[in-house]
């Protein structure tokens, strides 16, 4: 098998490059999802240029990270996927380190301890974004499907200790975003819909006696998530203002550069999570829907590309990245039209501040490799 | 791998997962669909309102903090108020560069350089939006000088303000505290409702404790501004109306003291120069008359904010001046526990009324040569235990404290509240010390001194040793003294008010159970004897209370803060100042009806009659209306 996969390469090198769809093929590149990713940066750089006040310092450095971003895609992209799973408990285990490293010496900022310094700053969790889904399907790919209970409750295990690392920090909002892609993937593999109801019943009371647990301030704080109106100076105050530009965006938006709610800065963090905030009040619904439908785009191909492979743990992994990008468009669209209380999730690929657009690209570099390096396995 | 593990069956694995695949699509367009609902919503159905909240003229909600209630002594004068005053504020969405900025602040001095650090760290940490003040009370210089240049500092501007102040500096520094700027600290931990557009949060004294009644309840306006930010009159836009109604801040509580600036005035002049406190209270109630603390300092430096090297002079200064030592200062109270073991000794019989002891200037343990010394070298003769108060003699204690014992002396001494917090009305007050053997079991490591030795007895008998009390406890404990046995929680706040209604929740005083002594006659022969302290024959302090017009009780002490080699030479003169005795003084007055109790305490004062009973007696004339005038 390997030396086939190497012939392959070979054969690849000694083609001629004769045209650019050959030149795509050979970098292991999926057309259709590079063409989705790149519309959508587009129009997020279009978006940001507006939404940081016309600054071009802003904007180039957007660019710069979105190019970093691109180099990672492509890089992972090469990686066989093989290769991948053999390498993920490394992964996992190294990244736990990382974290744990991380809460006995890691750096300060903003109230939390998120950020480590080995020659370069960067946050661990950001790795376990990838590495928990990976170690997921990795635990899976040998284990019979749909799991049994006994592997579930290890794969329980294998999503808690990240979880509870990276809550600790504290940044509640990533913890649950990686316990959701390690959610995903056991989900994906056929877990019981009785078990997944009866858990999911289970939450109703264990939210009860949580909240009965709770000081009066901290149920307060809970009650204006839910109920703005009450707080507008607070926690309420964004999402009143970005109600108010998204609503007075109408149909077309007021045009480009010309959002008043952005441009005269009543709208608190317009170029980082409140952004699709501004995409609603300068390009109205039209606007807004072209953008969803350019996400809807990418996760459509992600699972498709995840329906067409060709072993447990690839197809597991492709569909657990697909949908928890849509997990994070779910989520930040939601909160800034005011469908759910306000968490601190970017909007993918759009929102300014790129420590995340890596760990999304590289993500995506995995969805291309697992599509270029499909097996011929019989149907 | 396992080989009796069933083999895995690719198809249906994979027709499963199409399964799952198609499910999560469907869950997908659902969840998106509710967003594109909710776009549509906002967008189609409700445009028309949205687009009204946020033509031409825009709106925005700006808190309207409270206005902090105001603080009055006894008789309803001035103890802390609010002044209106120009700060200067920085919002930090509308400074292009902080560093910059504030950098150039500091060259023209309206800021310290010290302070930069302290404001960068502000100005991200809070809400962008959100303005920080640099400075909260500008000159008129200075408002002229900023005027001008206004335009080179975009997001910086002055902003009239209400200023807490003290009109009586430094004389209510301790008892009524201070409001000084919100830290990060204390954003996190205040609710930030309620304390939007607040700058200032009481740190000290009853401006802390009661901060909850004092501050109120902030209000929002929501104002009309053009596409520069600057307001506009409301009046002439018709979108006020679709918005929520104004709403007016709540203004805090007014709180009435029980304190009275003429006693306490006085108190604080008999101090002038020298480290110590005064705790006057009226045995009957609790209420505290008094409560003073020197050196002091001026508690607007910390309203109007001062430099950080300001600061640090105050902190760092040897004579401490931002400690509280009324309430958090412990001292060895000395012979002041002399009328309360007295009492202790009569219920429990380890002495009598009739029971003589010679004394010859000091006392010995059997078998041990170590002399414990009294104060008197000579010694006092023949005393009784009515003597042995009224002369202040060490022997007669020293003999009897081994038929009392420590257990008893801890038992009673904290029925007088001693050893324990008071329960005083602001934070952070100090318990002090009683010790006993279980204290001493359960607060050494070694096994030696985990023991309890007889010699600790003895120096326990005249309040030296591990004892230690705050002057309120002794001031206090004289109250309880004053009222054979009934005592009553110190107090500083009398009265809330509602500032808009005018009506009062009086605080009322609090019983908190009495010592018991069986015996009134007990009773009768201890206060006589601290009767004669102060106005018998051959008592310590009979020189104070010569000539009085009223009668009053009262007990000296002197606190070691060196302890004396044996047959050392004690020269006063030749010890450096700091290293001299505490001296201490509790009394009360008047004796038949008393009104009154005082507790003083002279850091290396030396002598507890000769220095703290005239600052005692002082408080007490004043306050029982023989004051002096002029001191006023």
């Amino acid at each position: 098998m390997r030396l086939s996969e190497t012939q392959r390469m070979l054969a690849h090198k000694t083609a001629p490059l004769r045209s650019f769809s050959g030149l795509v093929r050979r970098l292991n590149i999926d057309g259709p999802l590079l063409g989705g990713l790149l519309l959508i940066c587009a129009f997020g750089l279009f978006v940001l240029y507006s939404a940081a006040g016309e600054n071009s310092r802003l904007l180039i450095n957007q660019a710069v990270r979105l190019g970093i971003a691109l180099v990672a895609m492509l890089v992972v992209a090469q990686l066989p996927p093989d290769f991948l799973r053999r390498w993920t408990p490394w992964a996992y285990v190294g990244g736990l380190v990382l974290l744990i490293l991380v809460l006995t010496k890691g750096d300060v900022g903003q109230g939390a301890r998120r950020w480590l310094d080995i020659g370069v700053r960067f946050q661990p969790s950001e790795a376990m974004k990838l590495a928990v889904p990976m170690m997921t399907a990795w635990f899976l790919h040998d284990r019979q499907i749909p799991p049994k209970l006994g592997h579930l409750v290890v794969i329980a295990v294998l999503i808690a200790i990240p979880t509870v690392l990276i809550a600790k920090q504290p940044d509640l909002g990533t913890s649950l975003l990686i316990a959701a892609s390690g959610i995903i993937v056991i989900i994906l593999a056929g877990m019981s819909f009785k078990l997944i109801f009866g858990l999911g019943a289970l939450c109703v009371p264990g939210a009860l006696v949580l909240w009965n647990f709770m000081q009066d301030y901290q149920k307060q704080r809970v009650l204006t998530l839910f109920n703005p109106d009450t707080d507008p100076l607070g926690a309420g105050y964004n999402i009143i203002q970005s109600k108010i530009a998204i609503g007075s965006g109408g149909l077309f938006g007021k045009g480009w550069t010309n959002g008043s709610q952005a441009h005269l800065e009543f709208l608190p963090e317009r170029h980082t999570d409140f952004i699709f905030a501004v995409l609603g009040e300068e390009f109205g619904l039209f606007g807004v829907l072209m953008l969803l439908a350019l996400y809807m785009f990418v996760i459509g191909r992600g699972l498709y590309i995840a329906v067409e492979a060709h072993d447990t743990f690839s197809r597991l992994l492709a569909g657990s990245i697909s949908l928890t990008f849509l997990v994070y468009v779910f989520v930040n669209t939601a909160m800034v039209t005011g469908l759910i209380p306000v968490v601190g999730v970017p909007l993918p690929l759009v929102s300014f501040g790129g420590t995340s657009m890596v760990t999304l690209m590289a993500g995506f570099g995995i969805l291309m490799s697992i599509h270029s390096h499909r097996k011929l396995l019989p149907h | 791998m396992n080989l009796l593990a069933p083999i895995k069956d690719h198809h249906s694995e994979r027709r499963l997962f199409i399964g799952r695949a198609i499910l999560a699509s469907v869950v997908s367009i659902i969840l998106l669909g509710l967003v594109i609902a909710r776009l549509v919503q906002l967008q189609v159905f409700d445009h028309e309102l949205f687009a009204k909240k946020s033509q031409g003229n825009r709106v925005r909600i700006e808190a309207v903090p409270p206005i902090r209630g105001l603080v009055f002594d006894r008789k309803g004068r001035v103890i802390a108020e609010n002044l209106p005053a120009y700060q200067l504020e920085l919002i930090p969405e509308q400074v292009e560069d902080l560093d910059d900025t504030l950098s150039r602040l500091a060259a023209i001095n309206l800021i310290n350089t010290d302070d930069i650090p302290r404001f960068k760290a502000l100005s991200q940490s809070g809400q962008q939006f959100k303005p920080i003040t640099l400075k909260f009370r500008l000159t008129d210089e200075e408002i002229a000088h900023f005027a001008i240049q206004r335009p080179r500092f975009a997001g910086v501007d002055f902003q009239p303000r209400l200023v807490r102040h003290y009109p009586h500096g430094p004389l209510f520094a301790h008892a009524a505290g201070y409001v000084g700027a919100l830290n990060t600290n204390d954003v996190q931990r205040l609710d930030p409702a309620r304390y939007a557009g607040t700058s200032h949060t009481g740190k000290t004294g009853v401006e802390n404790s009661f901060e909850d009644k004092l501050h109120g309840d902030a209000g929002f306006r929501h104002l009309i501004t053009n596409a520069r930010g600057r307001q506009v009159p409301a009046n002439t836009s018709e979108l006020l109306e679709s918005l929520p109604t104004d709403e007016r801040p709540a203004p805090g509580a007014n709180l009435h003291l029980t304190l009275d600036m003429d006693v306490q005035r006085v108190a604080f002049n008999a101090l002038e120069g020298r480290r110590g406190a005064v705790v006057a209270l009226d045995p009957t109630t609790g209420e505290i008359l008094a409560l003073v603390s020197t050196p002091s300092f001026d508690p607007n430096l910390f309203a109007v904010g001062m430099s950080t090297s300001q600061y640090g002079e105050l902190r760092d200064s040897p004579d401490r001046p931002l400690f509280n030592r009324a309430v958090l200062g412990t001292y060895p109270p000395g012979s002041t526990i002399k009328p309360m073991l007295s009492l202790a000794a009569l219920e429990t019989g380890a002495t009598n009324l009739t029971r003589k002891t010679v004394c010859i200037g000091y006392f010995q343990l059997q078998g041990d040569e170590h002399r414990y010394r009294d104060w008197k070298p000579e010694g006092h003769g023949s005393v009784d235990l009515h003597d042995a108060i009224a002369q202040s003699c060490d022997v007669y204690f020293y003999e009897i404290s081994g038929d009392l014992g420590i257990d008893n002396m801890h038992e009673y001494l904290t029925r007088f509240g001693l050893g324990r917090q008071t329960g005083i009305d602001v934070l952070g007050e100090r318990p002090g010390l009683v010790p006993s053997r279980e204290w001493k079991r359960n607060n050494f490591r070694d096994r030696d001194n985990k023991r309890w030795y007889h010699g600790e007895t003895v120096i326990a008998s005249i309040g030296q040793g591990f004892m230690l009390a705050t002057p309120l406890q002794l001031a206090s404990a004289a109250g309880t003294l004053a009222m054979r046995g009934a005592r009553y929680r110190p107090h500083l706040v009398a009265a809330i008010e509602d500032p808009l209604s005018g009506q009062r929740e009086l605080i009322e005083p609090e019983w908190l159970g009495d010592v018991a002594i069986t015996n009134e006659f007990y009773w009768d022969n201890v206060l006589e004897a601290m009767h004669d302290v102060m106005q018998g024959p051959r008592g310590t302090a009979r020189a104070v209370g010569f000539g009085a017009p009223y009668q009053m009780a009262g007990k000296s002490g002197t606190a070691q803060v060196i302890s004396i080699a044996q047959d050392e030479e004690y020269d006063e003169d030749e010890l450096e100042e700091r290293l001299r005795d505490h001296a201490l003084f509790i009394s009360f007055a008047p004796f038949e009806d008393p009104r009154i109790a005082v507790a003083v305490i002279v850091e290396n004062g030396s002598s507890g009659s000769g220095v703290a009973a005239p600052i005692a007696k002082a408080v007490m004339d004043q306050y029982l209306g023989y004051g002096d005038d002029a001191t006023q």
